[in-house]
C-alpha cells in the first residue's frame, strides 16, 4: 500500500522532461513567428494608425497643419481629451465632391486596362524566356531586370523625349512618311498606359516566367499526342498552369498602378485625373493633410479588397487540393 | 476459351514472308547538330506485336519512339504506318498515342478529365466519353479515384492513369517510354504482366522503350537491341539470349563467357576453334559463317558450363583450371574458374539437390565442360 502512495505523490521524472522541452520548443517557434508580426506592427500598422488619426483631424494653419495634435504635454488626460475632436468629416467631404469619386474610378479603370495590356505584352516575353535554351535564360532574366539599374524617374522622363510632338517617335514616323502630322500622345491617357506598361513590365514578366519555367514541357507533348493542336494546348494546359503567375503578376502591376503618381504627372499632363495626383495636390498644393490622409485610407481599403479576395481564392484552392 | 499463352505461341508474323509490315522504319537517320542519334536504321514491326526497343541510355531508342509519335522528324529516310508515310504529319494527327516516362499527367485536371482529354479532342459525344472513361477506369482498377487530382495518387496509380489515358483513344499503336521505370521492383513485375494482358485484351500494337533487359524479355514478342543509333539484332527473347549475332548483343543481354580464337576447321554444322594457348573447342549448330583462320569469339552462357573435379569422360569440350571464386546464391552457385591459360570462366550450377557441402572449394583443380551446341561463334 505504501508503495502505491509514494508512486502517486511523485510523478515519474520522465513525464516532466518532455513537458519542459515542449515549452522550450513552443517558445522558440513563437519567437520566430513574432519577428514578422513586429515588422508589420512597426512599419505598417503604426504608420497606418498615424495616417488614420490625421484623417480624422481638422486642417489648421499650424505646424503640423492639423488639430488636434495628440501629445503628452498636458499629461495623459490632455492626450485623451484630443480624442473628442476627432471625427469623420473628411470622409463625408470626399463623398460630397464628385472629383474624388471620379479620380478613384479613373485610377482603377486605368490601372485595370494597363494591367491587361502589361499581361498581353509580358506573357509572350515570359513564354519566350521560359522556352529559350537553358544557357541563355539567365542573360534574358538579366535583361528584364536591367532597367531597374536606372532611376525610375529618369526613365519616365526619357519617355517624354520619345512621345512629345517633336520627339523621337514622331520624327521616325514622319521621316518614314507613315504620318503627315505629329501624333499627340504626350499628355493623354495613351501616354499613361505606355508609361505604366513600360515601367511595370518586369513585375509582370518575373512571376509569369517563374511559373512557366517550372512547367514540364512533356505536358504539352502529351496534349499534342492526344490530338490537341498547339493553340488549343496553350489554352488548355499552359495557360491554366500559369494562372498563379498571371494572378501574382496582375496584382503586382495593378496595386501600385492604382496609386501611381509620377507617370500620370509627367506623361499624363494636367488634363488626366488619377487619385495619386489628387493625393499629391491635397498634400503639397493645398496643404490639407487631413483630407489627403482620408484619400490615402480609402485608397488602401480599395486595394485591400482584391488582395483579400485573391488570398481567399488561394486558400480555397489549397483546401480543395487536400 | 483460348488461353492468352496459346495466342502468344501462334503469333510469329515475322516468319511469314507474305505478312504486311505495320510500322516500317526505312533507312531512317536522325541528327541533332553534329550528333547522330539514329543512323540509317531500318526496322519492321507487325500489327498486334509487342515490340521492345532495348538499349543503354543515349542509344537512340527514345529518339526512334519520338519520331514515331511525331515529336521529331527524321533527317533522312521514311517512317510508314500501315502503308502511310508519316512525314509532315503533326503529332496531333497521328493515330498513335504515347505513354510518357514522366507520365505527363495534367496536374490541374482530375483523373477522369485526364483520361477524357484525348476523347474530347476528337469530338466524341459526351455520353460516349463518359462510357469510355468508366471503361478505362475499370480496366486499370481506379474507379474510386476518378475525382482525384494526379498529386493525390501513388506512383503506381499515376502510372495506371497514364496508361488509361494513352489507350482511351484506341490508337493503332501505343508507344511506351520506359513505362515501368519509376516503379519499385515488386510493382514493376506485377505491372509487366498487367501490360501484357492489356495488350492482348485490346489487340493493340505496343512499342516499348526500355533499358531493362528483364522487362523486355518478359513482355516483348520481339526485341530490337540498339547501340549508337543502330539496330544490332532483332529477334525473339530466346533467340536474343541463345543465339546472339554479335559480341555486343551477347554482352548486353545476360552474362556470357567469351573465348577469343581462330577458326581451325569448318564443315556443314561443325566448327573447330583454336584458342590462343592451343586449346580446341568444337561447336555444333552455332557457327557464324567465317573463313578459316578468321579471328572470332566463342560465346557461352554460364549456366551451360559444368564444373567438375575430374575430367568428364564423355565431354567433347573440357578445359582445365583452378577454382578461383565461389558465390553461393541459394538457388544456384556461381563458380569462377581460372583456366591454365589465365582466362576466367564463369559457370553457374542450379542447386537442384539439397547439398550443404560443395565437393569443390577454392584453389581446387577443376574441369569446365560443355556440349558442342551450348555456345555460339561470333564473327563480329
Amino acid at each position: 500500500m505504501s508503495n502505491i502512495a509514494v508512486a502517486d505523490a511523485a510523478p515519474p521524472p520522465t513525464a516532466a522532461k518532455p513537458f519542459m522541452m515542449r515549452l522550450g520548443a513552443g517558445f522558440v517557434s513563437r519567437l520566430v513567428i513574432i519577428v514578422p508580426y513586429l515588422w508589420l506592427l512597426f512599419f505598417f500598422l503604426v504608420p497606418f494608425v498615424i495616417v488614420f488619426k490625421i484623417s480624422l483631424s481638422q486642417t489648421a494653419i499650424a505646424m503640423p497643419p492639423y488639430t488636434p495634435v495628440l501629445d503628452f504635454r498636458d499629461g495623459i488626460s490632455g492626450f485623451f481629451t484630443g480624442f473628442r475632436d476627432l471625427n469623420f468629416d473628411n470622409y463625408v467631404w470626399l463623398t460630397q465632391d464628385a472629383l474624388y469619386f471620379r479620380a478613384y474610378l479613373t485610377s482603377v479603370v486605368i490601372a485595370a486596362i494597363s494591367t491587361v495590356l502589361t499581361l498581353l505584352v509580358g506573357y509572350p516575353i515570359a513564354y519566350g524566356m521560359a522556352r529559350a535554351p537553358a544557357t541563355i535564360r539567365p542573360t534574358l532574366l538579366m535583361l528584364v531586370i536591367l532597367p531597374f539599374w536606372t532611376s525610375f524617374l529618369i526613365r519616365v522622363y526619357a519617355w517624354i523625349g520619345i512621345l512629345k510632338p517633336e520627339g523621337l517617335l514622331n520624327q521616325l514616323l514622319l521621316s518614314l512618311h507613315i504620318i503627315n502630322q505629329p501624333l499627340v500622345i504626350l499628355n493623354t491617357y495613351t501616354a499613361i498606359f505606355i508609361g505604366i506598361v513600360y515601367s511595370y513590365l518586369p513585375f509582370m514578366v518575373l512571376p509569369l516566367y517563374s511559373s512557366l519555367e517550372k512547367m514540364d514541357y512533356s505536358l504539352i507533348e502529351a496534349a499534342k499526342d492526344l490530338g490537341c493542336p498547339p493553340t488549343a494546348a496553350f489554352w488548355k494546359i499552359t495557360f491554366p498552369l500559369s494562372l498563379p503567375g498571371v494572378i501574382a503578376g496582375c496584382l503586382l502591376v495593378f496595386i501600385p498602378a492604382v496609386g501611381e503618381f509620377v507617370i500620370p504627372d509627367l506623361l499624363g499632363g494636367s488634363q488626366t485625373l488619377m487619385i495619386g495626383k489628387t493625393l499629391w495636390n491635397e498634400f503639397f498644393a493645398n496643404r490639407d493633410w487631413p483630407v489627403s490622409s482620408a484619400v490615402a485610407v480609402i485608397l488602401l481599403l480599395l486595394l485591400i479588397v482584391p488582395i483579400v479576395l485573391f488570398q481567399h481564392a488561394q486558400a480555397r484552392a489549397q483546401e480543395q487540393d487536400k | 476459351m483460348k488461353s492468352l499463352g496459346s495466342i502468344r505461341r501462334d503469333f510469329t508474323p515475322w516468319k511469314d514472308p507474305n505478312a504486311k509490315p505495320y510500322i516500317q522504319f526505312d533507312k531512317v537517320t536522325k541528327k541533332f547538330g553534329d550528333f547522330t542519334a539514329v543512323n540509317n536504321l531500318s526496322l519492321t514491326i507487325f500489327e498486334r506485336e509487342f515490340f521492345a526497343l532495348l538499349g543503354a541510355s543515349g542509344c537512340g531508342k527514345s529518339t526512334l519512339l519520338r519520331m514515331l509519335a511525331g515529336f521529331e522528324e527524321p533527317t533522312a529516310g521514311r517512317i510508314l504506318l500501315d502503308g502511310q508515310d508519316l512525314r509532315g504529319i503533326p503529332p496531333y494527327r497521328r493515330p498513335v498515342n504515347m505513354m510518357f516516362q514522366s507520365y505527363a499527367l495534367f496536374p490541374h485536371m482530375t483523373v477522369e478529365n485526364n483520361i477524357a482529354f484525348g476523347l474530347r479532342q476528337e469530338g466524341m459525344p459526351k455520353p460516349d466519353i463518359q462510357k469510355r472513361v468508366a471503361e478505362m477506369l475499370k480496366l486499370v482498377k481506379l474507379e474510386q479515384f476518378a475525382k482525384r487530382k494526379p498529386h493525390q495518387l501513388s506512383g503506381g496509380q499515376r502510372q495506371r492513369v497514364a496508361l488509361a489515358r494513352s489507350v482511351a483513344k484506341r490508337p493503332k499503336v501505343l508507344l511506351l517510354d520506359e513505362p515501368l521505370g519509376a516503379l519499385d521492383k515488386k510493382l514493376r513485375e506485377e505491372t509487366q504482366f498487367e501490360l501484357m494482358d492489356l495488350q492482348q485484351e485490346l489487340g493493340l500494337t505496343f512499342v516499348v522503350v526500355t533499358h531493362d533487359q528483364e522487362e523486355a524479355m518478359t513482355m516483348a514478342d520481339r526485341i530490337a537491341i540498339m547501340d549508337k543509333g543502330e539496330v544490332m539484332q532483332v529477334a525473339t527473347p530466346p533467340e536474343v539470349y541463345e543465339a546472339p549475332t554479335s559480341r555486343f548483343v551477347a554482352h548486353f543481354v545476360g552474362n556470357v563467357n567469351m573465348f577469343e580464337g581462330k577458326i581451325a576447321e569448318q564443315s556443314a554444322n561443325t566448327t573447330r576453334i583454336t584458342g590462343p594457348s592451343g586449346a580446341q573447342i568444337v561447336v555444333e549448330n552455332g557457327g557464324a559463317a567465317a573463313r578459316a583462320d578468321a579471328n572470332i569469339v566463342f560465346a557461352i552462357r554460364p549456366e551451360k558450363i559444368r564444373v567438375s573435379s575430374k575430367k568428364p569422360v564423355d565431354a567433347v569440350n573440357a578445359l582445365e583450371g583452378e577454382v578461383y571464386d565461389i558465390a553461393y546464391l541459394g538457388d544456384m552457385t556461381v563458380y569462377h574458374v581460372r583456366l591454365d591459360d589465365g582466362q576466367i570462366v564463369r559457370a553457374s550450377a542450379l542447386n537442384a539437390a539439397r547439398v550443404t557441402e560443395d565437393p569443390l572449394t577454392w584453389n581446387d583443380r577443376a574441369w569446365v565442360s560443355f556440349r558442342p551446341d551450348a555456345g555460339v561463334v561470333l564473327a563480329r
